[in-house]
């Protein structure tokens, strides 16, 4: 089983994360325990590359699109392998990324289309859009336009678990630039003090927006800030998605049984721009063709893939009939949304209040 | 029926639900040793949480647990560090529902206490009804007596929507008579709390009993006022502060807010649109004026409606002859 760590981190380690590694590291072997059997490493496969060809494809229609346009793509690995840590009742909250989410969490594709156009068939009904794509029937509690924005939320979901006595826990993706956020620290804070169980999952792929998060955070890694907090703190690489999800395993394993929070930092990278700009924006020359060639060298997609023919669990052609099979979900999902109506006047009064 | 302060009655509201429902919990700063300490025992620390001084942090936290099954009581303590939350309060409690096509609710309750004339200044004097006023998703209720703020405070903890309950300070020591026994108040209805025919005075929070008062001094002089206390700031009852301007055709819109934008505007607007013909005379709105609440006593008391501007603009509406000073005194 592969390390938590792998050779391809970013930074130099410190005594606080190698500790704070062997503690997850024992707790992970627990956790593995259950390990992955084929069918869910193949639906790991298959939800990576939902993710992929959903946000192709809706790059490739991008002008038909109202609105913003927020993909994932390259960050495959760290979201999936995250929500398939999590029971199907456990809560999940996002931020304006949010494509991924309910698509690593298992939900259909066709509602997540049609929200994208602004239909009424769309997952929130049209009122929403790229940057909140929440399918509440999944464990989302919401996807967020403001950065940080949603993380005290995460906190009282697991509040409300521990009150109404259950083992759910709450999955916390946000982003690096929200780790410099005054939310991210009122909300570890507060998850600590009071043991709570969340995961909060640190999605940094290097950037907010055009400014590098070298730039912006006093410390080079997030987890470090967990420290601060009294949790654990897990860097991982985030383009490995098996790595992920046994960093994740742990530290949900960890809330469970009533110890508290942790931090994981997945480092990570977006192939896309921060958002689907068109012509209306012109990108300024932030990073470099080297830097991106090099993330894509290593594609979370293409790696587990990879992993997957070495095992035997995975044959090329079976590869093949899953990416069609998936294409055909996409494509059905574009139909379907071109195919429903947009909502009504009457629409825009409604689901104000219950 | 039992005599008790608005404090107290505020108080068995949330206690009493917090007693009948298992969902409801408190959340706040310094709530176990002081607002909830008689209660502490019998309800516990789990239900009864003290917060770290972070609003976005634990408003955003009700916010969760209100999403996910309970029914949380925030205790903001003054409604001026609500702005400290006010992402929370207008991005996500506001919007959640409406935003995620109805796969949402958010049955929160926020309150907090409106501590004006009292030399507490600028950062805890505010009286932002009427900023988060302009915030859709939002219910705020702001009960002016015992029995008004027992019965709308249970009637928000029960909403399935976020609830801002603001509770003027000047009013926390009133006393008024409440019956035993479950009783609600819906939100969004306005109350007449004293009928009259000649002119009809719309007021906010402790605006109420100060208009309630210039009321008692102008029926001495001959003068009849209707006061309606709105209760509910958000929704507004319109329906009836038309009825009552029909009837007695000339408005005065009273608020301890200041004016701008504020809930006298929108009443004097929403009546000047629709009851246009019916006024004899241009609507008078009382408020506090465009300024930060300054400490020193010599300057706060110039900053809200009083008695008397109240009753000078009565006056005035009712075209009975006033001095010079008392005009200049309305606004």
């Amino acid at each position: 089983m592969q390390h938590i760590l792998s050779e391809n981190d970013r930074g130099p380690k410190n005594s606080f994360t190698n500790e704070a590694t062997r503690m997850l590291s024992t707790n992970a072997n627990r956790a593995s325990e259950a390990a992955l059997a084929k069918p869910q490493l193949l639906e790991m496969l298959r939800r990576m590359l939902r993710i992929r060809l959903f946000d192709e494809r809706a790059t490739a229609i991008r002008a038909r699109l109202p609105g913003t346009l927020h993909n994932s793509i390259g960050q495959e690995g760290e979201i999936v392998g995250a929500c398939m840590a999590l029971r199907d009742d456990d809560y999940m909250t996002g931020n304006h990324r949010s494509h991924g989410h309910p698509i690593g969490k298992g939900v259909q594709l066709a509602p997540l289309m049609a929200e994208l156009f602004g239909k009424a068939t769309g997952v929130c009904r049209g009122k929403g859009g790229s940057m909140h794509l929440a399918d509440f029937s999944s464990g989302s509690l919401g996807e967020s336009g403001i950065v940080g924005s949603l993380m005290p939320v995460a906190v009282g979901a697991g509040l409300s678990a521990r009150l109404r006595g259950t083992d759910q826990v709450c999955l916390c993706f946000f982003g690096d630039g929200a780790a410099n956020c005054g939310p991210f620290h009122e909300s570890l804070n507060l998850a600590a003090i009071w043991q709570l169980p969340v995961v909060f999952l640190c999605e940094n792929n290097g950037y907010a927006l055009f400014t590098a998060q070298a730039q912006t955070s006093a410390v080079a890694h997030v987890a470090d800030r967990a420290a601060a907090y009294d949790m654990p703190g897990v860097m991982v690489d985030g383009q490995n998605v098996l790595a992920v999800h046994e960093a994740v395993s742990a530290a949900v394993w960890r809330a469970r049984a009533g110890s508290g929070p942790t931090l994981v930092e997945a480092k990570t990278y977006r192939y896309c721009e921060h958002s689907e700009f068109g012509e209306a924006v012109q990108v300024p020359a932030y990073r470099s063709q080297a830097e991106i060639d090099s993330w894509k060298a290593r594609d979370p997609i293409a790696m587990f893939a990879n992993h997957l023919f070495d095992t035997g669990d995975l044959t090329r052609e079976q590869e093949n009939a899953i990416r069609l099979a998936i294409q055909d979900e996409v494509d059905r999902a574009v139909t379907f949304a071109e195919d429903s109506p947009f909502p009504d006047s009457r629409a825009l009064r409604e689901d104000l209040f219950v | 029926m039992t005599r008790i302060t608005y404090n107290e009655a505020a108080m068995q509201a949330v206690v009493e639900e917090m007693r009948s429902d298992a969902r409801v919990f408190v959340m706040g700063e310094d709530v176990q040793d002081y607002a909830y300490a008689a209660v502490l025992q019998e309800l516990g620390r789990e239900r009864i949480r003290n917060t770290p001084i972070c609003e976005g942090g634990f408003f955003g936290a009700g916010i969760g647990a209100a999403l996910t099954g309970m029914r949380p009581v925030i205790e903001g303590a003054f409604s001026t560090f609500l702005y400290s939350a006010m992402d929370q309060i207008a991005n996500q409690a506001a919007k959640s529902r409406y935003m995620f096509g109805g796969q949402a609710s958010v049955p929160l309750v926020i309150r907090s206490v409106v501590a004006y004339t009292g030399g507490l200044a600028a950062h805890h004097s505010d009286r932002p009804w009427g900023i988060f006023a302009q915030i859709p998703g939002l219910k705020i209720i702001v009960p002016t007596t015992p029995y008004d703020v027992k019965g709308l405070l249970r009637s928000a903890i029960r909403d399935g929507n976020p609830v801002l309950c603001f509770e003027d300070a000047t009013l926390s020591a009133t006393v008024g008579e409440i019956p035993a026994g479950d009783y609600t108040i819906p939100i969004g209805v306005a109350e007449v709390k004293q009928p009259g025919i000649d002119a009809t005075i719309v007021a906010v929070a402790g605006a109420v009993q100060h208009s309630l008062e210039a009321a008692r001094l102008l029926a001495e002089e001959g003068i009849s006022i209707e006061v309606i206390d709105v209760r509910t700031v958000a929704p507004l009852d319109f329906a009836t502060i038309m009825t009552s301007v029909t009837k007695t055709r000339r408005l005065i819109a009273v608020d301890p807010a200041p004016g701008t934008c504020g809930i006298a505007s929108e009443i004097a607007a929403r009546v000047a649109e629709h009851a246009f013909g019916a006024l004899l005379t241009p609507i008078i709105r009382l408020t506090a004026p465009d300024i930060p609440v300054p400490f020193s006593p010599a300057l706060e008391r110039l900053m809200y409606p009083t008695v008397e501007r109240i009753a000078a603009a009565a006056r005035k509406v009712c075209g009975h002859s006033i001095s010079d000073a008392a005009s200049a005194a309305i606004i």
